[in-house]
Order: structure tokens, then sequence, then C-alpha cells
């Protein structure tokens, strides 16, 4: 295979996971941050504390964690096409991915807010901050640079896990691999993918902790 | 101003509170002395309810808090200050910000926001640092950025918790000095906990020493040393306790440089030999206490002492 061959195609996979990626980010964080923060302020000795809520909470986060991406995408079908219409495709595949990335990334966000230090959430409810605003103006904002580095974690997962997204017809990166590099014994371009997906990881590792440092201000 | 009474609090076996009483007037700096787990800690922050206790009412500025809603007792504390051992200040804001943070809780305009905390930064000495962030200063000048905060509200009372414990001895007396400053300038009371002697003695108009959960002692500094017996004297000068039989302590207030002694042997016929003594400054005040043993014609001197105003206690 030419390079002039390789280059449309992996053109055209890089953009797959990049649309995969970014929209399950987009649903991640729009989903598992309240399911983080409700870990939290649910928790025993939390700003509201429900401990029959949380624990409900911490056993469906569970679950969908010990679920292996493959079988959750194969699993939840039926919900795909509930939400998306259909179950092969690249928008197919941004609904299991953001169900296997949600649980992940929501304990990411309660372990960062658990860093936040208990003595500035007490002086701020001596000043007579209520609830929302000690989540909205203490936790979150404290806990930026975790959150950061959770969801540069949570990215680099869904990179992963978007590699399996050819079993459902969803292209990128990792499928173009398995086809092309595995099944049709193109080592070349199995090796420019694999670089390939290793600089991106590694860009977004470095912007992640690049932001990340630049929040913090310790 | 703050009046709490018959506060009782438990953490499942442990008993942090036991009954406590505590009046706080309007204007005095009150200090709560004890070692750690004493109460003291349970105590303070029982008065703004971060603890809610098991028994007992607390009223601030003649507002009973323990019969508040949640909503109402937010509105109540946002005119209670408070400073924190670790300052307890926010790292992801500026200073100016952290400033500002309890006049965006009450919802103050952002013109309004900045003006005031431009004011409260040159009251607490850090005008022009307002750009800065918490971990560019000093313990002394975090601890200057929660005070500056914790008046933000205008508060009638400042609770603080052991707001000098993580300073040293010259940023301690810092910060004691500011916070004499704003009780002496805005009228600001100001209750305080501590575990030093140093800072009861340096800045506090009444005292209450607290162990295993109880008040030992309480009062004002001036009447308590004028009170035989009393723990807060004993504690403040290092005579050996306890004293030996027959000698007599006398405690004396107001001119420490009155020559007792010297009268004493002019007067009567008795001798006098000095065991120990210090003279301390208190709430103002320079105290002396000293503690001698007499020979001779005793009687007539101890009544003369005491007629001169002097406490005198004589040992058993």
């Amino acid at each position: 295979m030419t390079w002039d061959e390789m280059a449309p195609l992996l053109w055209e996979s890089t953009w797959q996971t990049a649309l995969m990626v970014g929209w399950s980010t987009l649903f991640t964080v729009l989903f598992g941050l309240p399911i983080g923060v409700a870990l939290v302020v649910f928790d025993q000795g939390g700003l509201r504390p429900l401990p029959v809520l949380k624990s409900v909470l911490g056993v469906v986060v569970n679950i969908g964690r010990s679920l292996p991406f493959i079988v959750l995408m194969i699993a939840i079908i039926p919900f795909t096409r509930l939400v998306v219409g259909t179950t092969i495709g690249t928008a197919a595949v941004v609904v299991p991915l953001t169900v296997g990335a949600v649980p992940f990334f929501a304990r990411l966000v309660e372990a960062a807010l658990r860093e936040v230090g208990a003595d500035v959430v007490q002086a701020a409810q001596a000043m007579g901050a209520g609830r929302t605003a000690i989540v909205r103006k203490v936790l979150l904002p404290e806990a930026m640079p975790g959150l950061v580095a959770g969801l540069t974690v949570t990215v680099v997962a869904l990179i992963g896990y978007s590699a399996m997204a050819g079993t459902v017809g969803g292209g990128g990166l990792g499928d173009l691999a398995v086809r092309y590099g595995y099944q049709r014994f193109e080592t070349l371009l199995m090796i420019v993918t694999v670089v390939l997906l290793v600089v991106i990881v590694q860009l977004i590792q470095s912007l992640g902790d690049a932001v990340a440092r630049r929040l913090s201000h310790k | 101003m703050i009046q709490a009474s018959g506060l009782r609090k438990s953490y499942g076996e442990t008993v942090a509170l036991d009954g406590v009483d505590l009046h706080v007037r309007e204007g005095e700096i009150y200090g709560v002395l004890g070692r750690s787990g004493a109460g003291k800690s349970t105590l303070l922050r029982c008065v703004n309810l971060l603890e809610r206790p098991d028994q007992g009412t607390v009223s601030v500025a003649g507002q009973d808090l323990t019969a508040l809603r949640s909503g109402e007792l937010n509105l109540a504390r946002q005119r209670i200050g408070m400073i924190h051992q670790h300052f307890a200040l926010l790292s992801s804001r500026t200073v100016a910000a952290n400033v500002a943070f309890p006049l965006e809780i009450m919802g103050v305009a952002r013109a309004e926001r900045e003006r005031r905390v431009a004011e409260l930064l040159d009251l607490v000495g850090l005008g022009g640092r307002g750009g800065d962030r918490p971990h560019q200063l000093s313990g002394g000048q975090k601890q200057r950025v929660g005070i500056a905060r914790a008046l933000a509200g205008n508060p009638a009372v400042l609770l603080s918790d052991e707001a000098t414990s993580a300073l040293d001895p010259a940023t301690t007396q810092s910060i004691l000095d500011l916070l004499k400053r704003l009780n002496a300038e805005l009228g600001l009371t100001i209750l305080l906990i501590t575990h030093e002697m140093h800072v009861v003695k340096s800045v506090c108009d009444s005292v209450a020493i607290m162990a295993g959960g109880r008040v030992e002692e309480s009062g004002s500094i001036a009447g308590l040393i004028r009170t035989p017996g009393s723990r807060l004297t004993r504690e403040i000068f290092p005579l050996p306790e306890p004293a030996p039989a027959g000698s007599v302590t006398l405690t004396f207030t107001g001119e420490p440089q009155r020559p007792v002694v010297s009268d004493l042997v002019r007067k009567f016929d008795v001798e006098v030999s000095i065991l120990g003594g210090s003279i301390e400054d208190l709430a103002g005040e320079a105290v002396g206490r000293l503690r001698v043993a007499l020979t001779g014609e005793t009687a007539p001197a101890l009544a003369y002492l005491r007629e001169r105003g002097l406490l005198v206690e004589v040992a058993a």
C-alpha cells in the first residue's frame, strides 16, 4: 500500500475517532460531573447526607464500571437504538462510549472533590453559603486541577474504547488497524496507525497536564 | 452578645460538651482556654451551629440560632465572622476574590464588592496585594486575608478558632494586635479559643477555662485575678504549687511598683523572705504576684496588706 493510498484512509479514520471521542467526552462530562458531585454531596458527612441514595448510585456506577466495554456495547444495543435510532455507524458508538465512560469519570470527579479540604467547605458554611453555592463556588473551582486531570484520563480511555467501535461499524483508527493492518497484513499501515495513536494520546495527556498545572495554585 | 446555655454535645461515647454556659458581652474579647480535647473547639463551632448541640440554646446578637431553619441560619451566619487555624482560604481564588466570597454569597453587586474588598484589605494592612494568590503569602498575611474575609459582612461577632496556633511568636503578636485594634476601632466582639495562655494574657478581657467538656472557671480577667484560689492566676504566675505551709501569696493590681515589702518591714516587727514572684501585663493592667514567708508579728501585717487592697492567701 502506498502512502497516497493510506493518507485518505488515515485521515478519515482519525476524523471518525475525533468525532466519537469528542461527542462522547461532551456527554460524559454532562452526565458524569453531576453524578460525581452527587456521590460526594449525598455521602454520610456530605453537604446533604442521603446515604441510601448514595449507596444506590454507587452500586449503579460500579455495575457500569465492571462491564468490559465490548460487552457493554453489545448489551446496550436496544438502548442505543432507542436513543439514536440505529445501532451501527459513528453516532451509534457515542452512546455506548458515553455509557461506558460516565461511571469511570464520575468516580474520578468524586475523588477530585474529596481532595478539597473540609476546612474550606466549613469556612464557606460559616459564611452562610448554601449548598448550591458551596458546590459551585468552592468544591468545583477548588477541585478544578483534579477534574481536568480526571477528564484527561477519561479522554485517553475513550480513545481506547473507541478502537472497538469497528464491531458496530463505527470506524476510527482502531477499526482501520484491525481491518487493514491485521486482516490484510498491511504492516506499514498498522505501524503508522499505532504511531498516530501514541502521538494523539501523548498530545492529549500533555495538554491536560499543562491545563491542570495552570489551574493549580498550591 | 453571645449567650449559650446548657450546651451538651457528644460524639458516640465521647462527651465533648458537658453542660456549658457562655456569656460574652458586647465589645469584649473573650478567650476560651483549654488543652486539646477540652471541648473548646466544639464550643466555638456550636456558636455558629457548624455543630448542632444535642441540648442547649445559642443566641447571638439577641437571635436564638438554635430555633432557625437552614435558610434563616445562613442569613444569621453572614453576620458572624469566623477565622480558622489553617486560614481556610480558597486556593483557586485571588486574595481579593477570597475577601469578596462572602459578599458574593450575600448578593452584593460587583462595584460595591470591589469597593468593599479594597477597603477591607487596607484595614488589615494588605492594600495592593489583592491580585496575589494565597500561596504567595506568608502565614501571617494569609490570616490577615482570613480576617478581612471574616469582616466582609460587617459582623457583630468574630469567632476565632485557634487563629494564631499555626503562626510563629512574632506573627502571632501582630495578628493579636490587629484583633485588638479591630475590637477597639469597630467595637467588634471577639470570641476566641486558644491553648496558649499568652493569647489570653495579651488580648482578652474575659476568659473561660475549659477541661473535660466543662467550664472550670470563667469571668473577667481583672475579677478572676482578685478571686482567691483562682486557677487563672495560678496558671499565669509560675509559682511552685502547692504553696509551702505557712507561706503568704500576695496578688496586687494597679501599681506593682508600690514598696509593699519595705512598708511591711518598716511598720511591723516582721521578717520577710521572698520565695518567688513576677509581674505580668493582664488586660492592660500590671498585676504582680509575690510569695513570701513571714515571721514575727504576722497578724497585723496581713491585716494591713488586706487593707491596702492586696489579695492575701495564706497557705495552710
